[in-house]
């Protein structure tokens, strides 16, 4: 089973050295016991486009996000088999990257 | 067999039965929701089979059978939609019903899930209720005073994301047992006084069904936590409230308030139980462990049923340990219950004062209006008394309750 680990944030601030040196050790556990299946850091919602092609012609503009307080500044996909072990390795990644995080399953 | 008695062996393998059927077969199926609607459609054929065919000798397992049968059903019916296969693997897995032997531990099982830390504390008391104690629907809505509406879409989401986040069905270990405890006890207080203060025109004011499952469920998580101290503390708060049980009831359904009680009436076997789990947590309070909530609340509780008449009660004592029980809860509720015990202390002046101060927080709860009623009695205010007495009964709902407000007003000059 996969879980959707978001991290939420409200600022567009880069991970501190510190910061980045807990997810790197973290990250390394996620692979070393079998959870790791994707990551990333993602950029400031001010640099996302949304694209709705549901009528005549693609239509280009900045995203809902924008005004929003808190976004989604990264994620985790980790492989886990229920909902408790992945609240454990959600728990130690919100204590890595010192920030918030979502865990949401995948249908 | 006549119907009455059909429908009471129905009513009674729906109180001894309900939890070990959903529990068995959400074990079975990996699904609360069918299992819950299967064990509803179990009842249901019950109703309509027993009083014909006669009530089966083993209701336990004729129920959990039929549930079974019924949850297949269903499974079958959906599986046509779109998967052949599956249906093949149930057809192999239809065999007989778990064994006895395992049920607590499935019992448990089930109160560990419907308690799990992902799901809001709200929305834990109302699975736990539903899937464990086996409520109804409206009946959760008036425990929680919420719309039916709402309460059924709150047990609908909770099932969804158990489901869909797959919230494992098991209990937890050893090492997360301690934190996960809280929830349950909570949980399990709940139910308790649901039992304890029954709501609704067509339910019994004491509902013994529910506050023995508290009881007995306490007593299981006490096996497994017996170091645990807010485990022993609820254990010792549920004795020593249930031990008062007979004697809070007269015979013409009136409830009968704490010193108006025939103590004579009280269990004394239940109070000495409680009696010594309390001292049990006052020896470790006195080894320096800092009690909980529920050990002093059980600690007011020995004091009640340690005098011989309300003249007795030692209230500096009582009040001592509401002061104790505030820093720990925050409640408005502890803060009423206080002021009652304020009111035998410091007379009902100070006791009213302390009430009217929670007014914003409580002005939709029955016992603060009977609270406010009684002390303005006491002071001889007969129409504001009067009025504070018409707000209680409006918003009580437990039937022992209203008819003792409804006399108290009515001997209001």
């Amino acid at each position: 089973m996969q879980y959707l680990v978001s991290v939420i944030f409200d600022s567009a601030a880069l991970a501190s050295e510190e910061e980045q040196a807990a997810i790197d050790v973290f990250n390394d556990r996620l692979q070393a016991e079998g959870h790791w299946v994707f990551a990333g850091g993602l950029g400031a919602p001010s640099s996302a486009t949304v694209i709705d092609n549901r009528g005549e012609e693609a239509m280009f503009s900045d995203g809902p996000f924008v005004e929003s307080k808190e976004f989604i500044a990264g994620f985790w996909i980790i492989e886990a088999p229920d909902l408790d072990v992945a609240l454990k390795l959600a728990a130690e990644g919100s204590r890595a990257c010192n920030r918030k995080v979502e865990v949401r399953p995948f249908l | 067999m006549s119907v009455v008695d059909a429908r009471a062996a129905v009513t009674q393998a729906h109180h001894e039965e309900w939890a070990r059927v959903v529990a068995s077969l959400t074990r079975r199926f990996g699904d609360l929701d069918i299992a819950e609607e299967a064990a509803a459609e179990a009842f249901a054929t019950a109703v309509e089979r027993w009083p014909a065919d006669g009530v089966p000798p083993n209701p336990g397992a004729w129920l959990t059978t039929t549930a079974n049968r019924k949850a297949i059903d269903r499974i079958r019916r959906e599986s046509k939609r779109d998967d052949k296969q599956k249906e093949a693997q149930l057809l192999y897995d239809d065999g007989p019903p778990e064994p006895l032997g395992a049920i607590d531990d499935e019992r448990l099982r089930l109160i560990f899930t419907c308690c799990h830390p992902a799901l809001a504390m709200e929305t834990r008391v109302a699975l736990t209720l539903r899937m464990v104690a086996g409520l109804t629907v409206p009946e959760i809505a008036r425990a929680f005073l919420v719309q039916e509406a709402a309460m059924a879409r709150r047990i609908t989401r909770a099932k969804d994301k158990i489901r869909s986040a797959r919230i494992p069905y098991r209990v937890p270990s050893a090492e997360d047992l301690p934190a996960r405890r809280s929830g349950v006890l909570a949980v399990l207080f709940l139910v308790f006084n649901e039992g304890y203060l029954a709501t609704g025109p067509q339910t019994d004011p004491v509902r013994h069904d529910l506050t023995a499952e508290a009881i007995r469920l306490t007593r299981l998580i006490r096996s497994l936590m017996p170091q645990d101290g807010e485990v022993a503390g609820l254990l010792a708060l549920m004795l020593l409230t249930e031990a008062r049980r007979t004697a809070r009831v007269s015979a013409s359904g009136e409830l009968v308030p704490l010193d108006e009680q025939d103590r004579g009436a009280w269990d004394t076997a239940l109070i000495a139980e409680g009696h010594r789990l309390v001292r049990e947590r006052l020896a470790a309070a006195a080894a320096g462990v800092a009690p909980g909530r529920y050990q002093v609340l059980a600690a007011i509780n020995a004091v009640h049923t340690s005098a011989r008449d309300i003249r007795d009660t030692d209230w500096s004592q009582v009040v001592a340990l509401y002061d104790q029980l505030v820093r720990l809860d925050h409640s408005p509720i502890i803060a009423l219950n206080r002021a009652i015990a304020v009111a035998e202390l410091d007379g009902p002046e100070v006791a009213l004062a302390a009430v009217d101060h929670l007014e914003d927080r409580l002005a939709g709860y029955h016992a603060y209006h009977a609270t406010r009623a009684e002390l303005l009695r006491r002071l001889g205010h007969s129409r504001q008394s009067r009025a504070a007495y018409d707000k209680a009964i409006d918003l009580a709902a437990n039937t022992a309750e209203i008819a003792y407000l409804t006399r108290r007003r009515d001997q209001l000059g």
